[in-house]
């Protein structure tokens, strides 16, 4: 534990305090194999102890080995947040006893981590904020543990399964900027984001490969000191961080508005009982003693390495929403929404092809926003029967004038139950093209008018809103097909007439 | 500088280490005169010397991410004093 001996600011009711909240982000490596050895990283659905080795398992002898991949994850990380990358960084032994942990130490990085000083832009209810990033470094996963109670004598036992000991980890550590529980949420919804993005982490919070612990204090506003720090476990979604947070922030004032003191200590978020508990201090568990790992030299990073790991990130969120919004004319909050997920920025670029008028990009957007989002989502998307290329046929369909709109609904609909037939095949087997003969429309449109004599008195009478239900009497004799626009000036050409005689 | 009887205790519980009475007072001493030593190491001017975790000269070999072949289960719970369903068996953990 650090030296901290803060003192909390005393005070009466009445005076006025700020949340001053920091996060630590630890988040799952997405590798094939662990961190120091070659066992399989993919964990979660395999048998109990199946991707073990000497080596994470701690055996007298064995020496841990570096995953590449891992290194360059967690560079790419640092890089997408803007961190400096030390050129060189070592590992450290993280010292405790714990049955999860073989070694009886946990490989980290201490006081020279891989990656320094950087910041992460989020929006809360369209404001724009800013938060820094103290580090981000790499380490170890433990194994996991399952509690059980034998059911002759009821005693409790736990169970160790250490295929996840050794997955690598990184852990990003946040300045303390963050001001309330909707700014940490909003922080941490951005923060996966990015690792998603550059597709480091699944950032899966309920699988546990995406984990945040938080720093909680109040002070006096305008104050520039920190008051005792409180930290924040066990909150195992992105709702429990929110909720722990605001409980705690109102614990603490409750406290300092009654002159009472905050102690400095752990608490864990009890999500059924709905606060947060002070825990148990495993005795000592903060006396780590960590000293350089013997095992391991520093890690070196060659300029040229980390050039390249930049030079094959994936654009950022916020670059591609000002893309989307620059370089296509996408309304703001429509880029938003296409970049919020990789996947269907992916998917928009994809069905948007060579074609990337303003007009046609803002047609894609609708398409993808309004009708495809009413049958897939962020996750799905990837695999819809709908294919980008599909959908742009669809498209290319509709601005071409081929098909009108409420045609389009129906091949829309077509094209996802019928996978393996394009936009063009189905309007063709199915005759839905559009009606653009004009001596066609004419027919209909005299039919309409002779088959609705009130409608057209009323429209001549001066109630335009009468016009609608001719239109749709022409539309509907002419099974929808019609080209709207072809309609209108046919109708308004015969009513002419009939205005005149 | 001379170690108190409480922070060798403390050193012990960490290292999960029972000491007796006669080999607390034996740590005591030992220990005491590796810290002295250490000051003594502290005392040389290091302004001019960079930082050294390793005095081994290398960069570490990094490996490629691959997977290779696991232990079986019988031998990642061979070592194991209790074992369940594959899991190894401890005493209730207290999270
Ligand atoms: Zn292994």
């Amino acid at each position: 534990m650090s030296s901290s001996t803060k003192t909390a600011p005393t005070s009466v009711a009445g005076t006025e305090y700020e949340a001053v909240i920091g996060l630590e982000v630890h988040a799952q490596l997405l590798t094939r194999s662990k961190m120091f050895c070659g066992c399989s990283a993919e964990y979660f659905a395999a048998p109990p102890n199946t991707h073990v080795c000497p080596v994470c398992l701690g055996l007298p002898g064995v020496l841990p080995t570096i995953n590449r991949a891992a290194v360059e994850a967690a560079t790419m990380t640092g890089l997408a947040l803007g961190c400096a990358i030390a050129p060189v960084n070592k590992f450290d032994r993280k010292n405790y006893f714990y049955p999860d942990l073989p070694k009886g130490y946990q490989i980290s990085q201490y006081d020279l981590p891989l990656a320094l000083g950087g910041e992460i832009t989020f929006t809360l209810a369209g404001v724009e904020h800013r938060a820094g990033i103290t580090r981000v470094h790499m380490e170890e996963d433990t194994g996991k543990n399952m509690h059980a109670s034998d059911p002759a004598t009821g005693e409790g036992y736990s169970l160790v399964d250490l295929n996840r000991a050794g997955v690598p980890l990184m852990e990003i550590v946040g300045e303390p900027d963050l001001r309330s529980p909707q700014e940490a949420g909003a922080y941490l919804t951005a923060m996966r984001q990015i690792l998603r993005y550059i597709g480091v982490s699944t950032g899966n919070m309920e699988e546990g490969a995406f984990r945040c612990d938080a720093n909680v204090s109040l002070r006096p506003v305008g104050s520039a000191a920190f008051g005792a720090k409180v930290e924040i476990k066990n909150m195992n979604s992105f709702r429990a961080v929110e909720r722990a947070l605001a409980y705690e922030v109102e614990r603490q004032r409750a406290i300092l508005d009654a002159g009472g003191t905050i102690a400095q200590e752990t608490r864990g978020w009890n999500e059924d009982q709905g606060r947060t508990l002070a825990q148990r201090t495993k005795e000592e568990a903060n006396d780590y003693r960590y000293f350089p790992e013997p095992d391991l030299p520093p890690l070196t990073m060659d300029p040229a390495w980390v050039g390249a790991i930049g030079a094959r990130m994936a654009e950022l969120p916020a670059t591609r929403r000002a893309r989307f919004a620059s370089q296509y004319g996408l309304r703001e909050d429509d880029a938003r929404t296409l970049t919020e997920s990789r996947a269907v920025a992916d998917y928009f670029e994809a069905a948007l092809g060579d074609s990337a008028t303003t007009e046609r990009a803002r047609l894609t957007a609708n398409w993808i926003l309004a009708t495809l989002f009413a049958r897939v989502s962020a996750e799905t998307i990837g695999t819809s029967p709908l294919t980008p290329g599909r959908l742009r046929g669809l498209l290319d369909l509709l601005e071409g004038g081929k098909i009108n709109r409420t045609v389009a609904q129906q091949v829309f609909d077509e094209l996802f139950d019928s996978p393996d037939e394009d936009a063009a095949a189905i309007v063709a087997r199915k005759g839905l093209g559009l009606v653009g003969d004009d001596g066609a429309i004419r027919g209909a449109v005299g039919q309409a008018i002779a088959a609705n004599a009130q409608a057209v008195a009323d429209f001549l009478g001066g109630k335009t809103a009468a016009r609608g239900r001719l239109v749709g009497a022409t539309m509907k004799a002419l099974g929808g097909r019609a080209d709207a626009a072809l309609v209108n000036r046919i109708l308004d050409e015969e009513l002419a007439k009939g205005r005149r005689g | 500088m001379t170690l108190t009887n409480e922070q060798v205790e403390h050193v012990a519980l960490l290292a999960r280490l029972g000491l007796s009475d006669e080999e607390r007072e034996r740590m005591r001493e030992q220990l005491s005169s590796i810290l002295d030593h250490i000051d003594q190491l502290r005392a040389a001017d290091t302004s001019n010397v960079a930082p050294t975790a390793q005095v081994i000269p290398l960069a570490p070999a990094l490996r490629d991410d691959v997977v290779a072949p696991s232990l079986t289960v019988e031998q990642v719970l061979a070592n194991a004093p209790r074992t369940e369903g594959g899991f190894i068996k401890v005493r209730a953990i207290l999270d």
